[in-house]
């Protein structure tokens, strides 16, 4: 009894299950991926399929589109999402913290079902899925993502720097170029984290939305693993990782601790 | 208005919200002079100098700097440079970027922002630290780079909102004696805030003391500590020794049962007033026939240059007394209060007074709640009547529950044998009770008063007269 006392009460201890979900989960597959990647299919060590990768003209041009689209997605997420963020935060214009609820009430019901009900809202006005829909679509989804960190940053952003600016002689404009926009800077990139590492690896919405005709990175993957080709899927997968790794490296060097102040990352 | 002052307060409110922070504030400053706004938490200080500085537009009245009217003039407009509570240096620039923000705003050459940055840095005691990042900085650094930002603009008006509240207490002493002579050497006008009434008698040469968005004395410190206006003012600035007494005549005034002379003439006879005396004014010896009250004392402590001693006098007073002679607990002493050294002070008030409306013959209600009171002849429901209630009939409780209305203790006075209180009922009118009973600021009371300590008169109204 007094043992498993002791156990219970290691506070340590505690993280035990998910240890195990971890390791069966996350690990495993993982190291499944790299298996299949780097593993002849009669046995033995093999670079052939991430090569492969680099000749195949088609998943090369696939993995450009698909860079491109998440990068504008990205972008245009930017440049919606900041002046929200900012009306949001700023006390003059939103004096509920529930006006904030309503921007990330969308996340609530499952990405999935609103891109399927935005597919049909373009057929059923008559509009031609492609590119300008797949942009849509995303940045729909995304968008939330974008807004939360940057509000938070601003948010909790001592007013007193902006009044410092003001009092020593810049003007309202100038006060948000030169002192608020460089302070928010660990909000947007924690922003840009959020929205770039999904909308990269996305495939259910470039089916939906543009009836398979832009393929992103995410589709050959999932097609190749469809039709049993596991493992250039896997080393497909690899790459895929490799950038999304890359990007947080990048991201988190610039700002360092700065990203946690994003408040989702 | 006279050529040298160069901020003027004239007649200002302002709310925010339902709260009334600054109530009819009129300020003239003095071109050249260092002027502390000194107050509790919450007196409006803050409010006042973020007004003058442009961050608040006052909502009745006119602020003016250098005979031009700000009301409506943006904070980057004025001829003023703030050192924030906080400091607010920009953690995305250097030392070098900070102090030359605002030279960069104006469109300075390079060279001419180099040199300005530099004598600045030199005059605040940090040449060397200009490529720091200003995180890497101890808090007095970062307190020096702020007013380094400021001064370097040559603002016509230096605000400091309680600059120096993040420092421990040396640094502080430090730092105050730079301020003086930073303040002599650049002869602009130093507003300063804050609610440390020793840094407030050291620095400046112009007090202005405020409570609850009132200025309630302005003054030099001298004036200000040996010359109070109120009980306030007496007991947030120094120690002191505040009592009940009767002004008899010109030059004689009577407390803790005792007749003292004092210099004090023309507030007629026989009229309540307030007196202070500072604990270092009361002449304290073993007991003898020249003293003018006797007394035991209740306790000594030394306080490193003086003795801090409690002496309780048989008629139930209790006096603090500054000696640099040590006196034994339970020692019968005698003392001597000058005529000098009285300060006599006019009562504010002498029963608390209420509005309020009868809601039956034999009820009234005042501050938000309906109390009993004795049958009222010729009253009735809806009639409009004042009430006074002496101070030491009010009856406060533990439990909110158990009186007719509830309130918060908002400031308390020990006046020797008794403390007075001003409690804040629930209608936001205030009423003032003296009381044996130890409370503590910011206690939820219930309110009592009985019946028979109710007086009651009708209010005639002018349209019916």
């Amino acid at each position: 009894m007094a043992r498993i006392q002791n156990i219970i009460g290691k506070r340590s201890n505690w993280s035990f299950p998910y240890a195990v979900f971890l390791i069966l989960f996350v690990a495993l597959p993982m190291v499944l991926i790299m298996g299949y990647a780097f593993v002849k299919e009669g046995g033995g060590f093999t670079f052939s399929n991430i090569t492969r990768f680099f000749t195949d003209s088609d998943a090369l041009s696939t993995f450009a589109v698909s860079i491109e689209i998440a990068l504008e997605t990205t972008a245009i997420c930017l440049l919606l999402g900041y002046p929200v963020a900012w009306l949001l935060a700023n006390s003059k214009f939103n004096k509920s913290s529930i006006t904030i609820v309503i921007f990330i009430l969308p996340m609530w019901i499952n990405a999935l079902m609103r891109t399927l009900a935005t597919a049909d809202l373009f057929n059923m006005l008559g509009i031609t899925l492609g590119k300008g829909t797949l942009l849509f679509g995303m940045v729909y989804d995304y968008l939330p993502f974008m807004i939360y960190p940057i509000y938070n940053v601003l948010r909790r952003m001592d007013p007193s720097y902006a009044e410092a600016a003001q009092d020593l002689g810049a003007k309202p404009a100038k006060v948000f170029t030169s002192v608020t926009l460089p302070l928010s800077l660990p909000g947007i990139t924690s922003g840009i984290m959020m929205v770039f590492m999904p909308t990269v690896s996305t495939f259910a919405i470039s089916e939906f939305l543009t009836n398979n005709k832009i393929k992103l990175f995410g589709t050959i993957i999932q097609e190749n693993i469809n039709s049993s080709m596991w493992s250039y899927g896997a080393a497909l997968s690899f790459i895929m990782l490799i950038i999304i790794g890359l990007t947080s490296l990048l991201t988190s060097s610039s700002e360092e601790d700065n990203v946690a102040e994003g408040g989702l990352i | 208005m006279s050529e040298d002052i160069i901020i003027s307060l004239d007649h200002v409110s302002k709310w925010f919200g339902e709260k009334r922070v600054l109530k009819d504030v009129s300020l003239n400053i003095k071109r050249g002079e260092f002027v502390t706004i000194l107050g509790p938490s919450g007196c409006g200080k803050t409010t006042t100098l973020r007004i003058i500085a442009g961050f608040e537009t006052p909502d009745e009245g006119n602020i003016s700097i250098g005979g031009n009217l700000m009301n409506d003039v943006q904070p980057h407009k004025r001829p003023v440079n703030t050192v924030f509570q906080r400091y607010a240096l920009f953690p995305h620039l250097n030392v070098f970027d900070n102090i030359a923000f605002g030279l960069k705003l104006k469109g300075m050459s390079r060279s001419e922002i180099e040199t300005r940055v530099m004598r600045v840095l030199k005059m605040v005691s940090m040449t060397d630290y200009e490529w720091r990042n200003v995180d890497s900085l101890s808090g007095g650094q970062q307190q020096r780079v702020a007013i380094a930002r400021a001064i370097v603009n040559q603002p016509a008006v230096l605000l400091l909102d309680e600059p120096l509240s993040a420092l421990d207490h040396k640094m502080r002493k430090d730092m105050q004696i730079e301020l003086k002579q930073m303040h002599k050497q650049l002869g602009i006008t130093f507003v300063y805030v804050t609610h440390d009434q020793e840094e407030a008698l050291t620095l400046s040469d112009t007090v202005v003391v405020m409570n609850n968005g009132v200025i309630q004395q302005i003054g030099s410190p001298t004036d200000i500590y040996n010359e109070p206006v109120n009980c306030f003012v007496a007991d947030f600035i120094g120690e002191s020794n505040i009592f009940n007494a009767t002004m008899i005549e010109d030059r004689k005034v009577s407390f803790m049962g005792h007749e003292f002379e004092c210099v004090d003439e023309g507030f007629g006879e026989n009229v309540p007033v307030d007196v202070v005396v500072r604990p270092e004014d009361i002449y304290i010896m073993p007991k003898t026939d020249k003293g003018q009250f006797d007394g035991v004392v209740a306790s000594c402590i030394f306080k490193g240059v003086h003795y801090e001693i409690t002496v309780n006098t048989p008629d139930g007073y209790e006096l603090m007394i500054q000696d640099y002679n040590p006196f034994e607990a339970g020692m019968e002493v005698s003392m001597i209060i000058k005529p000098n050294d009285i300060q006599v002070m006019r009562k504010e008030r002498i029963c608390n007074t209420f509005e309020g409306e009868m809601t039956d013959e034999s009820h009234v209600e005042i501050l938000g709640g309906e109390f009993e009171c004795l049958p009222q002849e010729g009253l009735s429901a809806g009639d409009k009547v004042r009430v006074e209630v002496d101070f030491d009939k009010v009856d406060l409780t533990d439990d909110k529950r158990d009186g007719t209305c509830e309130g918060d203790i908002r400031f308390i006075l020990y006046k020797a044998d008794h403390y007075h209180l001003h409690v804040r009922a629930v209608n936001r009118e205030y009423i003032y009770v003296d009381t044996q009973d130890v409370w503590e600021d910011r206690d939820i009371v219930g309110i009592n008063i009985r019946p028979e300590d109710m007086r009651i008169t009708r209010i005639e109204e002018g349209a019916q007269a």
